[in-house]
């Protein structure tokens, strides 16, 4: 079960998309998942064979969970893996003990059951003495043995922020890490009515932030950026280009960010383990308020890499994606820095909260005109107030300081984005 | 097209893109984007569904004259080709 979200701690497969037996190849959507706030697809992370599926159609389970063995090209059952890591592959090395009962484990030690592959259904995930006859009578029926399931995040499982979360494609090279204590299962009320899916999105971000302000001590910054040369230079550009492949200003502003965040790396990346670690690639989660509300962030990969026109195609892939309930798990797996938007709500400044394990978030309100002065002369010029939220374990006033600067800068040069 | 037909060919790219929206509560002299809760990507889409559906382009500089349901309707009849 991936980690669709800083904020997930379990979800609901409910449609498998391949069978046993089928061929798949890296990218493929293989499974949609019903999570808190949406239902996502889930892309496989490798090119390989389905040998079995592992989690049935409408089973809750943590993230981390194994929902199917793939077997890659030239490989054995016997070395099969799951065919689905969570986005936390940077934080499989990490072994977290296996909560079992002692009979549980006893037993588990007389039937030859390692632990590490069981997924409990007691209290917190616990591993049971019947989980351990399960595993038992399935490993006897298999020829390969169950694999254990790489770590999930554990957010709100365990008193500690989630690990980074790293390119899936590093997950082949890493070790499965030990199944973990699993939070308790989702009570039924959470799935279905889109009421409960409402209230069961609350307390998920309501969690998620709780922890953020708790844990992470921010701070803020803010400064006003003229867009005046920005937003005609987009004007112009789109007098040449027909309606579909217009601009919009927000495909500017996270440029802007991007390539900041490139320069200035304490905003890029996680907080883990008590450290910082900076991500060598630019995954500006795009926070999107879903209809009938509610708020998830998508990411929009290498953004600092991206063409404008690009852009343009990612961000309104990932919104309406967003909001239709269709996000790939790759897209919800990775941000390392957020923005928010708020301008088209009206609003002119949000101080946000920080997307934990990430660093930063920058917000931007509604362009307004405003009275602007520039080598003494007094006009009127389209400004948006741009804020950062930012981790002062990674950074200080005089760093986030420096990054605002940078999306400034790059934002009076829009022909160079 | 006649003006029932394009107000309610607008009123269909609305559902499209507001599929939780009451459109029969809709006031249609007030600023859709105030009531609809629309951001610049949904009016970016609702331009594109437009042009597709009547063949009128709307430049930029005048997302400001149809910025609410009659207001756009009178928009589409002025520069609708099958306008009748």
């Amino acid at each position: 079960m991936p980690v669709l979200g800083a904020d997930m701690e379990r979800g609901t497969l409910s449609r498998w998309r391949v069978s046993a037996g089928d061929h798949v190849t890296k990218g493929d959507i293989i499974a949609d998942v019903d999570t808190d706030k949406a239902t996502m697809e889930v892309e496989v992370f490798e090119t390989g064979v389905v040998e079995r599926l592992l989690v049935q159609e409408g089973e809750t389970v943590p993230v981390g969970t194994a929902l199917a063995v793939l077997v890659s090209a030239g490989e054995t059952a016997e070395a099969a893996r799951p065919a689905f890591a969570p986005a936390a592959e940077g934080a499989a090395a990490q072994s977290v003990r296996v909560e079992a009962s002692p009979l549980a484990r006893r037993l588990a030690a007389k039937l030859g059951v390692n632990l590490d592959g069981v997924r409990g259904s007691g209290p917190r995930g616990a591993v049971t003495r019947g989980d351990v006859e399960q595993a038992a009578s399935a490993a006897g029926s298999l020829t390969a043995p169950a694999p254990p399931p790489p770590a999930p995040l554990l957010a709100a499982a365990v008193e500690a922020l989630p690990p980074p979360a790293t390119p899936s494609a590093t997950a082949a090279a890493e070790p499965p890490a030990p199944v973990v204590a699993a939070p308790a299962p989702a009570p039924a009320s959470t799935h279905g009515a889109d009421a409960d899916r409402r209230a069961a999105m609350r307390r998920a971000t309501g969690a998620l932030m709780a922890r953020s302000k708790q844990q992470i001590p921010h701070y803020y910054l803010g400064t006003h950026i003229d867009l005046g040369h920005a937003l005609r230079w987009m004007e112009e550009a789109n007098l040449e280009r027909s309606v579909a492949q217009r601009l919009i200003p927000a495909a500017l502003l996270l440029k802007a960010v991007g390539r900041a965040a490139r320069d200035v790396p304490q905003m890029n990346g996680f907080w883990v383990d008590d450290e910082f670690r900076p991500s060598d690639g630019v995954h500006v989660g795009v926070a999107t308020s879903l209809r009938g509300g509610g708020l998830i962030a998508p990411a929009i990969h290498d953004v600092d890499q991206k063409s404008l026109d690009q852009l343009m195609e990612d961000l309104r892939d990932v919104v309406e994606r967003a909001r239709n309930g269709t996000l790939r798990s790759s897209q919800m797996s990775d941000p390392t820095i957020t923005v928010t938007n708020l301008g088209d709500q009206g609003v002119e400044t949000v101080f946000g909260v920080i997307y934990a394990p990430q660093v930063a978030l920058v917000g931007f309100g509604r362009v307004i005109e405003r009275p602007w002065a520039e080598n003494g002369l007094l006009g009127v010029r389209r400004v948006v107030h741009a804020t950062l939220s930012a981790d002062h374990r990674v950074s200080d006033g005089h760093i986030g300081g420096r990054f605002l600067s940078s999306i400034s800068n790059y934002l009076q040069e829009p022909a160079s984005l | 097209m006649s003006e029932s037909e394009i107000r309610a060919t607008v009123l269909g790219i609305l559902t499209r893109i507001a599929p939780e929206a009451d459109l029969a509560a809709l006031d249609p002299d007030v600023e859709w984007q105030d009531q609809l809760d629309l951001d610049s990507m949904n009016l970016l889409t609702m331009m594109v569904e437009i042009e597709r559906a009547t063949g009128v382009t709307v430049p930029e500089r005048d997302y400001s004259k149809v910025s609410t349901l009659n207001s756009c309707v009178a928009y589409l009849m002025s520069r609708s080709p099958v306008a009748r």
